[in-house]
């Protein structure tokens, strides 16, 4: 039934990307290290730096890469929940922040599945109401529908119907992500953004969900954009890859692609790294992590990377195209066998 | 099992932890040797947190019984709330599963970390600052100084959870409990903590609980593994027996439900786990499980060695009618 109410909304596959992030940027200002306790001088975080970004309409993205290298920051873009600092955000052509501010349809059509679920729940509230909120806020059904839909939407994320009238605080922490899920699916959007939304759950969970989120992307439409820690996960899910490194995104193409034969030496890196049964643990990098705050000159990598040249330390390599639906910022990028 | 339970670190017998008419936990048995590490794994509400925050004993609205004996302190579950005080941060730590509300919002991380340190080694404040930034760099925190000065919501999610292991391992705990200390982490810095917390922990002849959801993982970083099902430990054991000669039928789907890169192909379970006011009386996996058996639903299988020459606690068990 939300199955045929999202087929409704689906639109032909086109080429004109539904954001468009060109050259954006997202700098925070925090607090001067080693500032005396009275200053109020800061510095600039570059959380995003010079991120070019296209996503088509009905496909699904997999955001993978370093922790802290800004992939919720660049959710929050997408989101218009941030306006970023430099550069242009597009949502169908227009400023996603235009598109945000002119009525309900973005906020009802891009739906969100933050990292940090529990956080994002009133804890105040039952799950059945948290669930009806949406449906109540987009009048998606009528007030007697209500109850029914919300058990539906429970059974679609695998949790009992008794669930409704629990709270957060009984729940556990796969069970909470559930929930934020199947709160995102009530509106009925188009684009579903997901910070990590199966990362807390157990196996058989995760393939649940995993398969319940392909079905809508394939079969509705969905454009789906998934934050991963986890390569499995993308690559089951997720037709294209994007990975970031220190605010920016360091190589681009289709998931399969990419993880087969990696051309930046940190995408390299991170498919080494995925856990493998009985491997030993990967060795980590070598190297200073660089702070945020005093990104590295040339490319942000090279003081970690096992490929660095003497002109990587003085030039900045940007996002550029490597055969026709790949990208990759190196100067030096990996031979493609 | 007195004797053996000497040189157990921690040894939990019959865990049973209720909340109000449900029993979240049924009769968990579980011990660690010292030195070793143990990953709890299962389905999401297995009950692998309760576990973790039963032997802290920082469980609220319960009732729990059984025991949970550590070494040289005796039973974790009735000793003095001013033992436990006592104990807390330094012979036992734990690492918690949602670091974003672990975290105290309106303190800096760095007070966190500097007043655990002055709690715990009674160090000054400028001592504290030190071991402070020490410990921020050891973790991987980049620009330790500068970050001692953030809010934790200024901090990306796995750099807030790097925060969590830190504090974790502020008093050089002899046990610690890390309830998936990694999922909020890239896989270069999961492999580096998981390394981290292994090196700092066997240092030390320290033990190590790990929760965690990546098998593949708990390959790599754990020498034993128990299965939980609806708070029931299913099986358990040496990680490759409980990995590669699985005979519960939980595990094996389980396994069946990991994905390799480049894997096209699932087979999602059905159903799910049964609220607890319909919990069977016997095998709680017995609505779900394609080998059950006309007993399965009414008697609860024991724990019993998965081999007749499995006998140890520490070898492999599993609590089954009908096994593969
Ligand atoms: N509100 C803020 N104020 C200051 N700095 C911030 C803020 N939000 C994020 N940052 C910083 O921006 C950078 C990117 O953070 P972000 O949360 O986007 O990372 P992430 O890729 O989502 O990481 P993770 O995988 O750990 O969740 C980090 O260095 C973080 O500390
Ligand atoms: N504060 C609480 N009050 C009531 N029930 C709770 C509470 N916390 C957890 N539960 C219930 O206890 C059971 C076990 O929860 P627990 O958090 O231990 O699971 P878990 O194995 O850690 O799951 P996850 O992998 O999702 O973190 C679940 O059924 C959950 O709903
Ligand atoms: S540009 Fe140089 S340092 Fe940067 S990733 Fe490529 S090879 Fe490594
Ligand atoms: S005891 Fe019965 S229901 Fe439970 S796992 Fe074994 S065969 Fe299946
Ligand atoms: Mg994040
Ligand atoms: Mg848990």
């Amino acid at each position: 039934m939300i199955v045929q109410t999202l087929s409704e909304t689906k639109a032909p596959v086109t080429e004109q990307p539904i954001f468009e992030l060109i050259e954006v940027e997202q700098v925070f200002e925090v607090p001067k290290p080693g500032r005396s306790l009275f200053s109020r001088e800061t510095v600039g975080l570059r959380a995003l730096d010079g991120v070019r970004l296209n996503i088509r309409k009905g496909t699904s993205l997999a955001v993978v890469g370093e922790s802290g290298s800004g992939k919720s920051t660049l959710l929050r873009v997408l989101l218009g929940l941030d306006r970023p600092t430099g550069g242009r955000a597009l949502y169908r052509s227009k400023p996603i922040l235009e598109g945000r501010a002119t009525g309900v349809e973005f906020a009802r059509d891009v739906a969100m599945v933050y990292q940090d679920a529990r956080g994002s729940l009133d804890p105040r509230m039952t799950i059945g109401a948290l669930i009806a909120e949406p449906l109540r806020h987009f009048k998606i059904v009528p007030r007697q529908d209500e109850a029914a839909r919300v058990s539906q939407l429970l059974d679609r994320v695998g949790l009992p119907a008794d669930a409704a009238d629990r709270y957060p605080s009984g729940l556990s922490g796969g069970q909470v992500r559930r929930v934020a899920i199947a709160r995102a699916l009530a509106s009925e959007p188009s684009v579903l953004v997901a910070d990590e939304a199966v990362s807390g759950l157990d196996v058989s969970t995760q393939a649940q969900l995993l398969i319940l989120l392909r079905s809508l992307q394939r079969d509705m439409g969905l454009t789906l954009i998934f934050i991963t820690h986890d390569l499995g996960v993308a690559s089951f899910l997720c037709e294209e890859i994007a990975i970031m490194y220190l605010g920016r995104i360091v190589e681009t193409g289709p998931t399969d692609a990419v993880l087969d034969a990696p051309s930046h030496p940190y995408s390299a890196a991170l498919r080494a790294a995925a856990p493998q049964f009985f491997e030993p643990l990967s060795e980590p990098l070598s190297g200073e992590i660089p702070s945020p705050l005093n990104l590295p000159a040339g490319c942000r990598f090279s003081t970690r990377c096992p490929k660095v040249q003497d002109n990587c330390r003085l030039k900045d390599p940007q996002l550029g195209k490597l055969g026709p639906r790949r990208a990759v910022a190196c100067l030096h990028p990996l031979e493609q066998q | 099992m007195n004797d053996t339970a000497l040189y157990h670190v921690l040894s939990i017998k019959d865990l049973t932890v209720f909340r109000g008419a449900a029993k979240i936990l049924d009769r968990v048995t579980l011990a660690l040797a010292q030195g070793e590490t143990l990953a709890l794994v299962g389905e999401s509400g297995a009950g692998k947190s309760t576990i973790a925050t039963a032997i802290m004993r920082l469980l609220e609205n319960a009732r729990v019984t059984g025991s949970a004996t550590l070494a040289g302190e005796g039973d974790l579950l009735t000793l003095s709330e001013r033992k436990m005080v006592k104990l807390r941060g330094r012979r036992l730590a734990m690492i918690f599963q949602d670091a974003g509300t672990a975290l105290n919002p309106s303190y800096t991380v760095g007070r966190q970390l500097s007043t655990t340190l002055q709690r715990i080694h009674g160090l000054s404040k400028s001592d504290a600052r030190k071991q402070a930034i020490d410990l921020f760099t050891s973790v991987g925190i980049n620009d330790p100084e500068g970050r001692m000065s953030a809010f934790p919501h200024q901090l990306s999610g796995g750099m807030q959870q790097r925060v969590m292991v830190a504090i974790a391992l502020a008093g050089s705990p002899d046990l610690l409990l890390a309830d998936e200390p990694t999922s909020a982490l890239d896989v270069t810095i999961q492999a580096q903590i998981v390394r981290l917390i292994l090196k700092l922990t066997r240092e030390r002849g320290a033990s190590c609980v790990f929760v965690l959801h990546d098998l593949a993982l708990a390959s790599q970083a754990c020498d034993r593994i128990a299965v939980l099902y609806a708070g029931q430990v299913v099986e358990s054991g040496p990680a490759r027996d409980v990995l590669e000669r699985h005979r519960h039928p939980y595990t094996k789907q389980l396994k069946s439900c990991v994905l390799e890169i480049g894997a096209k192909d699932l087979v999602a379970p059905e159903g799910t786990v049964p609220s607890h006011d319909q919990m069977p009386n016997g095998c709680r996996f017995c609505t779900r499980c394609p080998r059950a058996v006309a007993r399965c639903a009414d008697e609860t299988p024991p724990l019993v060695p998965a081999r007749p020459t499995a006998t140890g606690p520490l070898d492999h068990h599993i609590a089954c009618w009908n096994p593969e």
